[in-house]
This record gives structure tokens, C-alpha cells and sequence, in this order.
């Protein structure tokens, strides 16, 4: 019997269903995963799927985790395919990102920055051993750890609500050319056909919910030598960006939310601005949803050597953006990956028609 | 809960203005056939690479009167033919489902043409993976583009004349590139040969959904569809044989001349079937009932 049996299809994937919520389902502790734990526990998982998935809800995001047991590409998929069905309302502004709630901000530029250096949650000194006692944590340590920290006297009178950018310094300075902000320009990457080449903001907009890993890749390459930049992080920063719409009865502007964003920018080597022939720093952006620091860094270096590509022509795979922009997205990539899985009957015997057939062939010479 | 609306209360599942973007593109295809229509695809609830691009194409132009058929492999109940039609009559109400060709208004195919003869009015709907047929000559799709503008074929050609001249014979099994009424070459999805050359003068509506290469393009009614070939090297259709050399036939329904899957039995011996499964059951019903 053939394995694509002429009935059963039906069945069979009935059945697999089936078999993953039974493995979802198949805890010790028989306690099913609240969708609120996964944001606060696995908020790094959290922010990876956010940012992939292109949606910003929180809620969703959790559902999506615990859907799939946490598998990112999956999750990711469910927001991308839930965005399907949902009409685009509006846009919003153009919005300032000097007006985020920073909980993390940092510049290797310079030492001393207007407003300081904030390190905040990162992982970058934190010394990856083990810490076992974990294993068994109770409940009250689990809580003595926050209730600690805010039982501390109240510093947050210090904190000022907003801080200037790095960027801003530089371009005050001259070194960085003017820019202007160019609202209702923005290419909807979900909306309108992707046709090379496209503007910025469109290449832009398809980094920002790219695969981690895939951005990773082709920065990295472009560091090792493949590629030409060489960064300087101007400011890293992460934290909680307001945004705004305007009202659809009054249309005044108003605050609607805020989204958790990660945002870098880089300089790098000074170029002669073709347009102006003026001598300036090269910069790169890179911003997406959540905390996710590796991809924003990565996203920054990757905008920048498509435009050493842009400028220079293109000499290595990250600065084409052809190449670099038709491979990141992790929808595409990892589906057709796993279409090959289904059946293939059909081509295959049609391969082997050929392959016999030339066999003849080279017999017969 | 705070999302009380569920994703299946929209008919069609994708708003109605992503409808509206895919019937547009789509009958721009149909104007210039051949030609392929780049849109933005909305992310299915299914992997890319798993028909969602003829799938948002059905999608599009379902109706409740709309009786749809779905084949995978020429299978109408292989897992991922059923995925689908499970998928669609979940979000269009009223849709009927079918296994007969004859009887669909849409027909969503992965890799096969049905049998049975189709006629005028029905649409079919071929699920695309490489939507252009230059990309086997040229990667960068910019470049494509500018190709197929200018017909500038000549890769194409001169990769076919290559393979005649190493291997003997034109080495392309499926997804064999097909000149549409004098203009665009195109992929026509992989279907095998056989089936290509029945793209020729149908007069069934011919779409192609490549969902993550963001393009459609058609073959309309009653256009000349031609296998590039030379004029002292044919274009050939796959061919089955019995040990014997004799031309095969189907090992449940006997049928010649058709495409076949083809396995091994347990003493090894190859064995062919109708890969179309509902061809094959009405050839058996037909013989049980005497005609």
C-alpha cells in the first residue's frame, strides 16, 4: 500500500493534533502554564516572538507560546497569520523615540553621556553559571526578591522622564547630516507588494520583525569580513515608547499606549554625503518590538552595509538587499523548509522519469 | 475572555480588503497571461510552502454556492489536501467539497491536473512554489524581471541545448518552463509534463498562488500554452513501462496512458496506480456497474 492511502488523510491529522496537546498536556506537576507567567518568566521568549510575530499584543503573544510550546517560529506564526484577518484602521505618527520610559541605556561612544549611562536588566556581565538552587526555589524566596528591592529607599525622584539622544549631540555638531522626518511616507510591508528596490523604510520595517538568528547570521558575516562596517554603538536604549495616533472624530493627536521597544544606533566610517559633498559619520538604525538587543544591534549593521551597497555597489551577500531581505523572514524561510515533509510523489516520479531516461541515454553513447 | 471574536467569524478568513488586493492582481494575470503580478500575501494559518498561496487565491473568490474540490499529489484525501479543505469549509459556511472535477466550480490543485476533463467556467487553482521559470538561470529576481520583459530567454535555451548535449536528453522532470500564447515563459507549478502539455488550449481557468514568493499569474481560457523544445529535439511526456517495456497500466483500475505513482511491492517488484485517486475510484465504480 502506497502511503498516501486513498482514505484517511482525515483521520491522521485529526489524531497528530491530538497528539501535541497530549504532549502540551503531559506535566508532572498536572499544572497547566498561566499565559501571564510566560510574559513575566519568559520574557525573553516573549520579546523574540513579539518582534517575529509583527503584532504587538502581549496577551497574544502568550497564547501563542503556550500554544505551541514554545517554539518562536510557531508562535511568531500564529500573530502573523491572526494579522490576516484583521483590516489595517490607521497609521500612526512618526514617533519620537526620545520621549521613551528608558529602562536600559547605554552608549560605547562616549564615557559620559547627557543624562548617564543606565545599565539596567541586561545579561551582558552576567557570569553564565549555574545557580542551582533555582532547581527548588519556594515561593517566599521567589517573592523576597522583588519585595527587597521595594522596600529600598525611593530613588526614581532622580529619574527624569525623558533623555536626550546621543545622535542628536553629533548632529549638533555637525558630524551626522540633518535629517528631516517625513510623515504618511511609511511603505506597509503587509499591504503592498514587495518589489526591489525598495525604499528604506520598507527594508527597514522587514528587519524589524525578521528571524533573530537569521539577522545574526548575515551581521556577522558582514563583522568577520564579509562586509565592510565596523560600528560604534552611538546608544543602545530600551524601554517603553508612547504612541500616537490621531483621534478619528477630533483629529487631534492623542496617546494611545506604549509598546516596549528596543532601538540602536551606530556610526560608523565617515563618507563624503553624495548629495551634499559634505564630510560625515555613516550611521545605521535598527529598532524592533520587545527587548530583543541583539537583533536591534544586528539590524543597525545590516542598514548600514545595505547602504555601503547602495553607495559602493554591492560586494558581499549583507549588502544586497535582494539577498539579505528575501532571506530573514522566518514565516518564509522556515515553512518552505518544512514543506518538504509533504508528499512529493508526483515530481519524484517524474525525477526518476528523467534520471532513467538519461541513464539510456549514457548507455547508448 | 478579551478577544471574544474568534478568527473564523469572517467569511474567508483574510479581510476583505486583502480579497480585494488578490482579485485584483488576479485579473491582471488573467489580462496579461503569462505575466507574474507580484501582491503583498497575507500569512496563512499554514506553512508557507503548504499551498497558501492558492489558498488565499480560493479564498478570494469563494462563495457559499461555491463547491470546492482539493487535491494534493492527485489525492483528494492526503493529509495536506484535507488540511486545506478542512481549513476552508471551516471559514466559508455553505461551501460544498467534492471529489469529482467535473462537479467543482474551484479546484485547488498541489502538483496535478485532474484527469477527468474540466470545462469552461471552472477555475483551477495550482498551488506555486518557484513562481518564475529564469530562476533555475538567474537568482536575483531584479534581474528576472528586466529577463522577462526584454523575452530574453536565451539562458533558458541555451541550459536546455546544454543538457542535450551532456546528458542526451532535456533534463527539466517537472515545473517545465512553458511559453504562454507567444509571450512570458512560465513555471507552471510542479506538475509533472504529462500534465503541462494539457495546460495547451483548456478552457479551464488557470491560476498559480505563490504565497511566499508574493506572486500570481494565469494561464486564461483557450491560450496556447508550448513547452519550450527544439524543432529536432521534442518535448516529451513522462513515460511508464512494464517490465516487458509495454506501456503500464494501473494496478487497481487498468487504466493506460495516465499518470501513475509507482511502488514497490513486498517482493520488490515495481507497481504503477493512478495518482489521480478519484479517476481510479470512478474507473472501479464504472466496472462494478457494468459500463
Amino acid at each position: 500500500m502506497s502511503y498516501v492511502p486513498i482514505k484517511g488523510g482525515k483521520e491522521a491529522i485529526k489524531q497528530a493534533a491530538r497528539m501535541l496537546e497530549i504532549l502540551r498536556c503531559s506535566d508532572e506537576e498536572n499544572l497547566p502554564l498561566q499565559t501571564k507567567t510566560i510574559k513575566s518568566q519568559l520574557g525573553a521568549l516573549h520579546s523574540v516572538v513579539l518582534s517575529e510575530g509583527g503584532l504587538y499584543d502581549e496577551d497574544l503573544v502568550s497564547l501563542a507560546i503556550k500554544q505551541s510550546r514554545g517554539d518562536s517560529l510557531e508562535a511568531a506564526y500564529y500573530l502573523r497569520a491572526y494579522r490576516s484577518t484583521r483590516p489595517r484602521l490607521g497609521t500612526t505618527k512618526v514617533l519620537e523615540t526620545s520621549s521613551m520610559r528608558l529602562i536600559r541605556r547605554i552608549s560605547s561612544a562616549f564615557k559620559d553621556i547627557p543624562g548617564g549611562q543606565m545599565l539596567g536588566p541586561t545579561t551582558d556581565y552576567i557570569q553564565r553559571l549555574f545557580n542551582f538552587a533555582l532547581h527548588d526555589e519556594t515561593k517566599q524566596e521567589f517573592d523576597d526578591v522583588v519585595s527587597s528591592w521595594v522596600k529600598q529607599p525611593d530613588s526614581s525622584a532622580a529619574i527624569p522622564d525623558s533623555y536626550p539622544k546621543v545622535m542628536d549631540f553629533l548632529r549638533d555638531e555637525g558630524l551626522l547630516p540633518p535629517f528631516q522626518i517625513r510623515d504618511n511616507e511609511v511603505f506597509d510591508i503587509t499591504r503592498e507588494p514587495l518589489v526591489h528596490p525598495l525604499p528604506r523604510n520598507a527594508q527597514l520595517a522587514l528587519m524589524a520583525r525578521a528571524d533573530t538568528g537569521g539577522l545574526l547570521a548575515l551581521a556577522y558575516s558582514n563583522m568577520r569580513g564579509y562586509g565592510d562596517v565596523h560600528p560604534t554603538i552611538a546608544e543602545l536604549r530600551v524601554g517603553y515608547l508612547p504612541v500616537i495616533a490621531k483621534h478619528p472624530v477630533t483629529g487631534e493627536d492623542i496617546e494611545i499606549g506604549e509598546v516596549l521597544i528596543t532601538e540602536c544606533e551606530v556610526v560608523a566610517s565617515h563618507q563624503i554625503d553624495p548629495d551634499s559633498g559634505q564630510v560625515y559619520l555613516s550611521t545605521g538604525y535598527g529598532a524592533c518590538f520587545g527587548h530583543n538587543e541583539t537583533k536591534a544591534i544586528c539590524m543597525a549593521i545590516l542598514d548600514r552595509s545595505l547602504d555601503n551597497g547602495r553607495r559602493h555597489g554591492v560586494t558581499h551577500p549583507s549588502e544586497d538587499p535582494e539577498f539579505l531581505l528575501n532571506h530573514i523572514d522566518s514565516i518564509d524561510s522556515m515553512g518552505f523548509a518544512i514543506h518538504y515533509k509533504m508528499p512529493h510523489y508526483v515530481t519524484f516520479e517524474s525525477d526518476l522519469d528523467r534520471a532513467r531516461e538519461t541513464q539510456k541515454q549514457q548507455e547508448k553513447s | 475572555m478579551r478577544h471574544s471574536l474568534t478568527q473564523q467569524d469572517h467569511f474567508g478568513f483574510i479581510d476583505e480588503y486583502a480579497k480585494r488586493e488578490v482579485r485584483r492582481a488576479t485579473l491582471k494575470a488573467i489580462c496579461i497571461p503569462g505575466y507574474q503580478v507580484p501582491y503583498s500575501s497575507r500569512e496563512m494559518p499554514m506553512g508557507r510552502g503548504f499551498g497558501t498561496g492558492g489558498l488565499q487565491l480560493t479564498l478570494s473568490m469563494i462563495g457559499p454556492t461555491d463547491t470546492l474540490k482539493v487535491i494534493d499529489q492527485g489525492s483528494d484525501e492526503s493529509v495536506n489536501a484535507e488540511n486545506i479543505k478542512g481549513f476552508v469549509q471551516q471559514v466559508c459556511s455553505g461551501v460544498h467539497v467534492t471529489n469529482k472535477a467535473t462537479e467543482a466550480s474551484i479546484v485547488q490543485t498541489r502538483h496535478r491536473i485532474p484527469e477527468a476533463p474540466m470545462s469552461e467556467g471552472q477555475i483551477l487553482v495550482f498551488q506555486v512554489p518557484y513562481p518564475d521559470s529564469l530562476v533555475v538561470v538567474e537568482a536575483s529576481e531584479s534581474k528576472r524581471r528586466v529577463m522577462h520583459s526584454e523575452a530574453d530567454y536565451a539562458k533558458l535555451w541555451v541550459k536546455l541545448y546544454e543538457d542535450i548535449v551532456r546528458y542526451g536528453e532535456i533534463t527539466i522532470s517537472h515545473r517545465y518552463p512553458t511559453e504562454i500564447h507567444g509571450g512570458y515563459v512560465i513555471d507552471p507549478s510542479p506538475i509533472p509534463r504529462y500534465d503541462t502539455a494539457r495546460l495547451h488550449q483548456s478552457p479551464v481557468i488557470h491560476l498559480f498562488g505563490a504565497g511566499r514568493e508574493k506572486k500570481i499569474y494565469a494561464v486564461p481560457p483557450y491560450t496556447d500554452a508550448k513547452p519550450l523544445a527544439f524543432e529536432d529535439h521534442a518535448f516529451r511526456v513522462e513515460s511508464f513501462l512494464d517490465q516487458d517495456g509495454e506501456q503500464a497500466s494501473c494496478s487497481v483500475c487498468g487504466a493506460k496512458g495516465v499518470y501513475f505513482d509507482e511502488h514497490y511491492t513486498d517482493d520488490g517488484v515495481v507497481q504503477y496506480k493512478c495518482s489521480d485517486t478519484d479517476f481510479c475510484l470512478q474507473n472501479l465504480t464504472n466496472q462494478k456497474n457494468g459500463q
